[in-house]
């Protein structure tokens, strides 16, 4: 990356599951929040989390009221049939007045730039648009502003793209991450019969248990399959498929199949995705707790303003709040990730 | 299942709590209740189908644990002896001091599993739906139930103050 290139100041984009988080994540200083509403429109329908429509036109106003944005996530896909739903979320959207929608569906993008055309769409992650062509046809074809990149690509490559399209980016920096392809992930559907990208939740909490046994042992289950085992005083994660450890005859031990149970950290990288022209840094986590939305944005904020400052940027240590209590830069830093 | 931390590594008034007889807590534990059920209406629409469930909390280093039943027009808190504890839903345990600083919004739930301090068993969702109704309570609901003791609304802040102190905790520790 080249240091000579100033790096720009970007829009801190941050999650909210409830209003309480939202307000939270405004004071803790975020420049953005995004939330979703309590249904499957959006990829985070989660029991008891998400906002009424009401409490979403509450929360616009409080936001706008110190000069911050919120986004509404309509990120899922339309089952046939079933599209009225997506219809009277943007319709919601736009008569709550936020400053974007974050679509991945290209017939909920086209129905929102057809009816809403003063309505900003960005193009979510689950869209999982990561190559130039694909984000130019986004662009032309309904007016995107924004693209939320998928977690695949390392910052040469971000400022590769950069130079390629017409919209903004926006790009994780912090959270949950996953390396299945976003929006194409069929795991949780397999097991539960739910679909992560049309239901909106990824391991539906019905479907999960959790049994410790007298050993100290924790036993994870989804549906009727077990996701994982961990021992006594051992750090447990997230009851998602893509993370747990499966015996199989080649192996010894049970392993992970896919990866291990980590979260996205990208504080040491923030100088270098903001001089690879990142317009917003996005932090995972709709689904965690006002006080995760308090320290994480808090821990952020700092970094950022420190960096704009010209200062080394102020590293918080969050791993307490990672699963498994560890971290990684996924793909940012390298392609040998796993 | 669940083991109890040693006496010396509790906040000294949590061990006493051994001697209190049960019956004494029913009148303060029906307050929590009340006052959550007039001040927070909106937990329970976040709780939906899962506010007619029941759910054990078990504060692992006190001698008995409390049943939630958080039914809208009637919700309840009691307090029984572990081993004869209802039958529930769902079943959350933890050290007395991090399951209140949970309910109180000062601790990431996702984040005392991940570390094992936190354990759940029964039914996931409805932990779910509880976790995410409380946490939408603004200052918390330790706060908000603190006002249920009218004049003695000071008391019961100093005393949660105080429990935070002991347990090496400060409001501000998330």
């Amino acid at each position: 990356m080249n240091d000579d290139v100033a790096p720009r100041r970007p829009e801190l984009v941050c999650p909210a599951g409830t209003p309480a988080s939202l307000r939270t994540a405004v004071d803790a200083g975020a420049d953005t929040v995004y939330c979703g509403l309590q249904n499957a429109t959006n990829a985070r329908n989660f029991p008891g989390l998400n906002f009424s429509p009401e409490e979403l036109r509450k929360s616009v106003d409080y936001a706008h009221a110190r000069g911050r944005k919120v986004l509404l996530a309509v990120n899922t896909f339309p089952p046939a049939g079933q599209f009225q739903l997506w219809k009277d979320a943007v319709g919601i959207a736009a008569s709550a007045g936020v400053d974007a929608i974050i679509v991945a569906d290209m017939g909920v993008a086209a129905y929102a730039s057809r009816e809403y055309p003063q309505l900003r769409l960005h193009l979510s992650v689950q869209a999982g648009a990561s190559s130039p062509e694909a984000i130019r046809f986004h662009c032309e074809e309904f007016g995107i502003r924004r693209v939320v990149l998928p977690r695949i690509l390392t910052v040469a490559e971000i400022a590769d793209v950069h130079r390629q399209i017409p919209c903004e980016i926006e790009a994780f920096v912090f959270g949950n991450i996953g390396m299945m392809a976003e929006g194409r992930c069929s795991l949780t559907n397999y097991v539960t019969g739910i679909s992560t990208n049309m239901d909106g939740v990824c391991s539906p909490a019905a479907d999960v248990r959790y049994e410790e046994d007298a050993d100290g042992t924790l036993t994870t289950r989804l549906g009727s399959f077990v996701i994982d085992q961990y021992r006594c005083g051992e750090n447990g994660g997230y009851p998602t498929i893509c993370k747990g450890r499966y015996g199989c005859s080649v192996q010894s031990e049970p392993y992970y199949a896919f990866e291990e149970p980590r979260s996205l950290n990208l504080s040491a990288l923030l100088p270098d995705l903001m001089r690879a022209g990142v317009t917003a840094l996005k932090i995972e986590g709709r689904q965690r707790s006002r006080a995760y939305v308090k320290s994480v944005v808090a821990a952020f904020r700092l970094a950022v303003d420190g960096i704009m400052a010209g200062e080394e940027p102020a590293l918080t240590d969050l791993i307490a709040l990672t699963e498994g209590h560890k971290e990684t830069q996924g793909a940012f830093q390298s392609k040998s990730w796993r | 299942m669940f083991a109890s931390p040693a006496a010396s590594d509790r906040p000294w008034p949590l061990p006493l709590l051994r001697f209190l007889p049960l019956p004494l807590l029913q009148p303060i534990l029906t307050l929590i209740g009340t006052q959550v059920a007039k001040t927070q209406p909106d937990v329970f629409l976040r709780l939906g189908p899962h506010a007619l469930k029941s759910f054990i909390i078990d504060p692992t280093d006190l001698p008995f644990v409390l049943v939630l039943k958080p039914k809208p027009e009637a919700p309840s808190l009691s307090a029984w002896r572990r081993d004869n504890a209802p039958y529930s839903h769902a079943r959350i345990a933890g050290t007395f001091l991090d399951l209140f600083d949970l309910i109180d919004g000062s601790l990431d739930g996702d984040a005392l599993f991940f570390s094992r301090k936190l354990r759940v068993t029964g039914d996931t969702e409805a932990i779910v739906a509880l976790r995410n109704a409380l946490d939408d309570v603004d200052g918390g609901v330790v706060e908000s139930i603190t006002k249920a003791f009218g004049p003695l609304a000071p008391v019961a802040t100093i005393t949660v103050s105080h429990l935070r102190r002991l347990g090496g905790r400060g409001k501000n520790h998330e």
